[in-house]
């Protein structure tokens, strides 16, 4: 008897999961229809001060189409939570968060609508971004995204450590490995800080975003990780740049435990790799001043590139007025919403024109200045299958020869690559 | 039991009332009082248990609904490639270590913390109340005061001096993972103190008395009466112990920031949620589970036949 119900209680089991794991078409007139619709921001208060504006002035000239703005439910991450958002088929219409590695995922998933499907919509999205706009462009040639803001990470330094160090604190030499590692010595023999660069030495896959890309894409010339189908980090540049993070961490000029906190703020570390966000964040907190990412050699700030760490708006399948998501998507993107952003905060929409459009922004505010230069000269991560999978083998591997010291870091980048690009083929 | 199956068995075989009696049996409304719990039981655990499996012998992976996706059956193919990952057979590896530290280790405190919180010792319920309440706590809020205690600049680390190990505990591969099943240990122990408590009742208090009349110490009682008296106890615990133990997260994901040093304490679920949820590739990840449970249960029937011989 027991052995029946067990029975009966699998088949029930496995027939109502086989009867959902079927596929049904989706309404092919979304995307002209037209009427009330919810966004997802960003749950930062700047960002949700800016994301009501922008919704209460969307409302007050389309009282039809009225939009419905939250927060991102909480959860570990807004990836998580968009991912099962879109399973269940309760995603929004619009996300103003939407992280580019994330992506491909969502698309596999059938969450996205492509952009290029709405009239003039790869118009738009090139306009807008310029050249930059190909980096977020998929396999497939369309566009599941539209690039909206960056934080193009630079090396933030406080200048009163620098001063106790006895570095100049008004233009300490960080421009080279070598100088660069002269000044880390000094701060961490001088007693000035714990640390000289603290970035967080955990697995999560995207923590090699602010500490290995950035100073990979400046390394290389602003080579993604992932080109072509290919890992491009198993490479001259590549290497230089893990050797020279091994250096930090072998010499004791980072450390190998995560620190419980902001270091930079508690004025544990000297310098920190960060985006404009830091500017309102430190504010008055920390004498702070701010420098390209380094290179082997000393590149100039006008060649150096660094990680966009940018975030883009989806629209998504479960959407049942597309039409008025992709209104409010070109509505939320004019120059006027992104000089909105812009203005409350620091972030730097992905314009081609930034730095001339805002003109007056960036005279009045001129410690944005050098992260809106730097925001022309950026590298996102790459839009390939299985990227989380691809950032997660890469953190494992530079986690083990990199922080931690076991094994060589050639043969480290070189696995890392070999799966990489096992990855990137798979779909 | 017997005579009411002899009962059962003189109703004729063909009266609709005995054929209703096989079917909902002599009390059907039994059956309604049982039916939450059997529908819960089916929807919360078999259910999902049966999906996980499934989707372990497909290329699955969450779809929108609607959205046209191509998950074919791939047999064994997703237990294949986990089993030839090193990070997953690592993870297996750091939760046998952590079950060989942590259930021995929960089994003896608790045994002989109970034993001497069931005596009448002073401040009796106030130390049953201070084992109990890390159980109680969430686990997020004891983290942190462990990373307090066992970071580099931690409180440890400054008692221990010169003597403080180097890696630091957390980011050292040896340590991390003992770190992390002594504070398991510590956070469970109130919980399986309780169930030792309740245990300790049912020994009969004559037989101290006997021992004691015959010269026995008070060690000597405990291996030849305690122990022996609360085995079913000691089975439940290990058993609980071993499959809390096999879900660890929790501790591995904030404590070592994600299984951290470079792995050392990953856990099988650790490398699920990686797989599974940050990912997306559920297929896998049920291949893991699936092999979790599967090891559970052959630990869990081993300790069974070894603990519950007489």
């Amino acid at each position: 008897m027991k052995k029946n119900v067990l029975a009966v209680t699998l088949m029930l089991t496995l027939g109502v999961t086989a009867a959902c794991g079927g596929d049904s078409g989706g309404s092919p007139d979304a995307q002209t229809t037209t009427g009330p619709i919810k966004i997802w921001l960003s749950n930062n208060p700047e960002e949700i001060a800016w994301g009501e504006a922008m919704v209460k002035a969307w409302n007050a000239e389309n009282p039809n189409e009225e939009v419905t703005a939250q927060e991102i439910p909480a959860g570990q991450t807004s990836e998580e939570v968009i991912g099962a958002a879109i399973t269940a088929g309760n995603a929004p219409c619009l996300v103003f968060n939407t992280s580019p590695a994330a992506v491909p995922q969502f698309q596999k998933q059938g969450g996205l609508v492509a952009l290029d499907s709405f009239e003039g919509g790869a118009d738009y999205v090139e306009s807008r971004s310029g050249d930059s706009a190909q980096q977020y462009q998929s396999p497939d040639g369309q566009y599941y995204q539209i690039p909206w803001k960056s934080n193009p990470v630079m090396i933030f330094y406080n200048k009163d450590i620098m001063k106790e160090a006895g570095v100049d604190p008004e233009n300490p030499p960080l421009a080279t490995y070598d100088e660069f590692l002269a000044t880390s010595q000094k701060v961490v023999d001088s007693g000035a800080a714990e640390a000289a660069i603290w970035p967080a030495p955990t697995s999560e896959f995207f923590q090699s975003w602010f500490d290995f890309y950035p100073l990979f894409a400046a390394e290389s010339g602003g080579q993604q990780l992932v080109e072509d189908g290919k890992a491009t980090f198993d490479s001259e540049a590549g290497e230089s740049v893990a050797n020279f993070w091994a250096t930090l961490y072998a010499e004791g000029l980072s450390q190998k435990e995560a620190y419980n906190g902001d270091s930079f703020a508690d004025k544990k570390a000297a310098m920190s790799v960060v985006g404009p966000w830091a500017v309102a964040v430190y504010g008055d907190a920390v004498n702070w001043g701010v420098a390209p990412v380094p290179t082997s050699s000393g590149m100039s700030p006008e060649e150096t590139y660094t990680f966009s760490d940018a975030k883009n708006i989806g629209l998504f399948s479960a959407c049942e007025n597309q039409g008025t998501a992709f209104e409010v998507l070109k509505f939320a993107t004019s120059e006027e919403q992104d000089g909105e952003l812009l203005e409350m905060t620091g972030q730097m929409p992905l314009r081609a024109d930034l730095q001339s459009t805002y003109t007056d922004y960036f005279d009045k505010n001129p410690e944005y200045e050098t992260f809106a230069d730097q925001a022309s000269r950026t590298v996102e991560v790459p839009n390939v299958p299985n990227s989380i999978a691809i950032w997660q083998a890469f953190r494992d591997e530079y986690s083990a020869s990199v922080i931690f010291g076991k094994g060589s870091v050639s043969e480290a980048l070189a696995a890392a690559a070999a799966e990489a690009t096992e990855l990137a083929g798979q779909s | 039991m017997k005579a009411e199956a002899e009962t059962a068995s003189t109703d004729k075989p063909s009266s609709p009332r005995s054929r209703r009696t096989a079917i909902l049996g002599r009390q059907p409304l039994g059956l309604v009082f049982a039916a939450p719990y059997a529908v819960f039981l089916a929807a919360v655990f078999a259910y999902p248990l049966g999906l996980a499996v499934w989707i372990s012998f497909q290329d699955y992976f969450f779809a929108a609904p609607g959205a046209q996706v191509d998950r074919p059956f791939v047999g064994l193919e997703n237990y294949k490639t986990v089993l030839g990952d090193p990070a997953v057979r690592r993870s297996f590896l750091n939760v046998i270590q952590f079950l060989l530290i942590n259930v021995p280790l929960t089994v003896v405190l608790s045994l002989v913390l109970a034993s001497a919180l069931n005596g009448a010792i002073r401040g009796r319920a106030a130390l049953r109340v201070a084992y109990y309440i890390p159980y109680v706590t969430a686990s997020v809020a004891l983290v942190a005061v462990w990373l307090f205690l066992f970071s580099s600049g931690g409180m440890v680390n400054q008692l221990l001096g010169p003597l403080a190990p180097d890696p630091s505990w957390l980011v050292n591969s040896a340590l991390a993972m003992p770190v992390i099943a002594i504070f398991v240990t510590w956070k469970q122990l109130g919980f399986f103190i309780l169930l030792y408590l309740a245990a300790l009742q049912n020994v009969p208090k004559e037989l101290y008395e006997a021992a004691a009349v015959d010269g026995a110490r008070r060690f000597r009682s405990f291996t030849n009466i305690t122990v022996p008296g609360v085995r079913p106890a000691t089975v439940l615990v290990v058993i609980l112990a071993t499959i809390t133990g096999a879900n660890l997260f929790t501790e591995p994901y904030l404590l070592t920031n994600g299984g951290g040093p470079d792995g050392a304490s990953s856990s099988p679920v650790l490398v699920m949620y990686q797989k599974g949820i940050e990912q997306g590739n559920p297929d896998t990840a049920s291949a893991i589970g699936v092999i979790l449970v599967i090891g559970v249960l052959l630990i869990s029937l081993v300790n069974r036949k070894l603990l519950e011989r007489d």
